[in-house]
């Protein structure tokens, strides 16, 4: 690893001050994408701003229909949470496949998200659920929020704070992990909410995205065999040493109908 | 260089670190805690699971800087007056560990796992092990040693 400094506020405008006035820091949450990246001299931040040690970023809360959670809250928590596995059993259960106990007891939501690593768990259930970003400046929608390889719509400095997930009348994440790294090679979340159905795929592209030719198939008949016969072009898909862009074409059919079939 | 405090293994510590040392390195070299193992470079191998705070972390991927304040646990810090844990008893028992590498972080995921889930049995132990990797046992004897110390240690708290 390079060197850096670290820095380690007790309050979010603390920490946004001392982005501003640290050149190229970065802000780490659990560290369990961003010290691997370190380690490799990927990135070479001037400053890590640790937003561990700020209070009321991990809470997880039911309210208004929705499940609410911090920004820091950690994979395992949002797994075991008793009100997740209640309200949106699929949320805890696609938590509880993210890496290994270890990489699930420090990671979080936010840094997740905010990372938008085309194989993670987490963007699938943030767009398949239509849930709302909130931040220190402003509520992206989930459908404005992923725009690219490791891209998002926060700006320098914008730190997320919670995740507005709506209750949906059923849902379900499957995922085909890669079997060496965990991530997924694909993983489809499907929703049945009150605006609809919604299909995010993650692992298969560049970035997590809408499947819309299954959706409207669900919305006619939310049936495994709605979609069985649905065919993903695989013009866009990745192509790498795990699989081609077909055979992930095919597994987005094969892991849409198999979450639809679980979806409770 | 900035100084650093915690608890390992039930003793106060401190020492003087880099921002970008590692947990793992922290306990190795500053504090020779060296059962302590690190396997692989892409956090992937957990041969240097620890405790932070009651639960199972990879020490090489934590800076020392994160655990100011916490409690941490190593392998070093599980036998208690000279006898082993009974975790540790059991992979001697069952032949958990042939060259030894991984044991000490396989050691540590496993009495997490146990502490986490009651009921304990084949499947969730290997699902329980994804982060830890062995290239000698085969992992074969790694679940059977896990599972006789959770059954052991259920019925010492009944
Ligand atoms: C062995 C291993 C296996 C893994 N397997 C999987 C897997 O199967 N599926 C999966 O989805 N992920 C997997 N991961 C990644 C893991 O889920 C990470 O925890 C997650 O991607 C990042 O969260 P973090 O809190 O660790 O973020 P960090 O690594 O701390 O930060 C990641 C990025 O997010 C930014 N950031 C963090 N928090 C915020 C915030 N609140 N606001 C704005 N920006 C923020 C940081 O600046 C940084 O750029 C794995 C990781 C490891 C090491
Ligand atoms: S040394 Fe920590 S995971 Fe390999
Ligand atoms: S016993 Fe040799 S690596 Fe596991």
């Amino acid at each position: 690893m390079y060197q850096f400094n670290y820095l380690r506020p007790k309050s979010l405008d603390e920490a946004r001050k001392l982005f501003e006035s640290n050149g190229d820091a970065k802000f780490i949450a659990g560290g369990q994408t961003l010290i691997p990246t370190l380690k490799q001299r990927l990135a070479q931040p001037t400053a890590l701003i640790d937003l561990g040690a700020i209070g009321g970023l991990a809470g997880i809360k039911v309210a208004g229909g929705a499940v609410v959670i911090g920004a820091g809250a950690k994979h395992n928590d949002v797994a075991t949470s008793a009100d997740v596995l209640k309200a949106i059993p699929a949320l805890a259960h696609l938590a509880s496949h993210i890496g290994d106990p270890a990489v699930r007891h420090l990671g979080t939501l936010g840094g997740s998200i905010a990372n938008n690593d085309p194989a993670a768990d987490y963007p699938a259930a943030v767009l398949g659920l239509g849930a709302e970003i909130k931040t220190t400046s402003r509520t992206i929608k989930a459908d404005d929020f992923f725009t690219g390889m490791f891209e998002t719509a926060l700006e320098d400095g914008e730190i997320i704070t919670e995740i507005t997930f709506p209750v949906p009348e059923k849902a379900a994440y499957m995922k085909f992990p890669n079997p060496a790294s965990r991530y997924a090679m694909v993983g489809v979340f499907v929703a049945k909410t009150k605006g609809g159905v919604r299909v995010a795929v993650t692992g298969a592209a560049s970035s997590v995205f809408r499947e819309r030719t299954m959706e409207a198939a669900l919305a006619k008949s939310f049936t495994p065999d709605a979609v069985a016969n649905i065919k993903v072009a695989a013009g866009n898909l990745n192509s790498d040493l795990h699989g081609t862009a077909e055979y992930r074409a095919h597994l987005v059919t094969v892991m849409a109908k198999r979450a639809v079939a679980a979806a409770h | 260089m900035p100084g650093v405090s915690m608890t390992v293994n039930g003793k106060a510590v401190t020492g003087e670190v880099e921002a970008r040392t590692l947990l793992v390195h922290f306990l190795r070299e500053n504090l020779r805690l060296t059962g302590t193992h690190v396997g692989c470079d892409t956090s992937q191998c957990g041969a240097c699971v620890v405790h932070l705070n009651g639960k199972a972390v990879k020490s090489c991927t934590l800076l020392a800087l994160q655990a100011e304040g916490s409690q941490v646990t190593t392998i070093k810090g599980l036998a208690k007056n000279g006898h082993l844990h009974p975790v540790q008893a059991a992979f001697k028992e069952h032949h958990g560990l042939q060259c030894g590498f991984c044991t000490p972080g396989m050691i540590m995921t496993a009495v997490d796992m146990i502490r986490r889930i009651p009921d304990l049995d084949e499947t969730i132990i290997r699902q329980q092990l994804e982060g830890n990797l062995c290239r000698c046992t085969g992992y074969q004897n790694i679940v059977k040693a896990i599972h006789a110390a959770s059954l052991e240690m259920k019925g010492a708290r009944a």
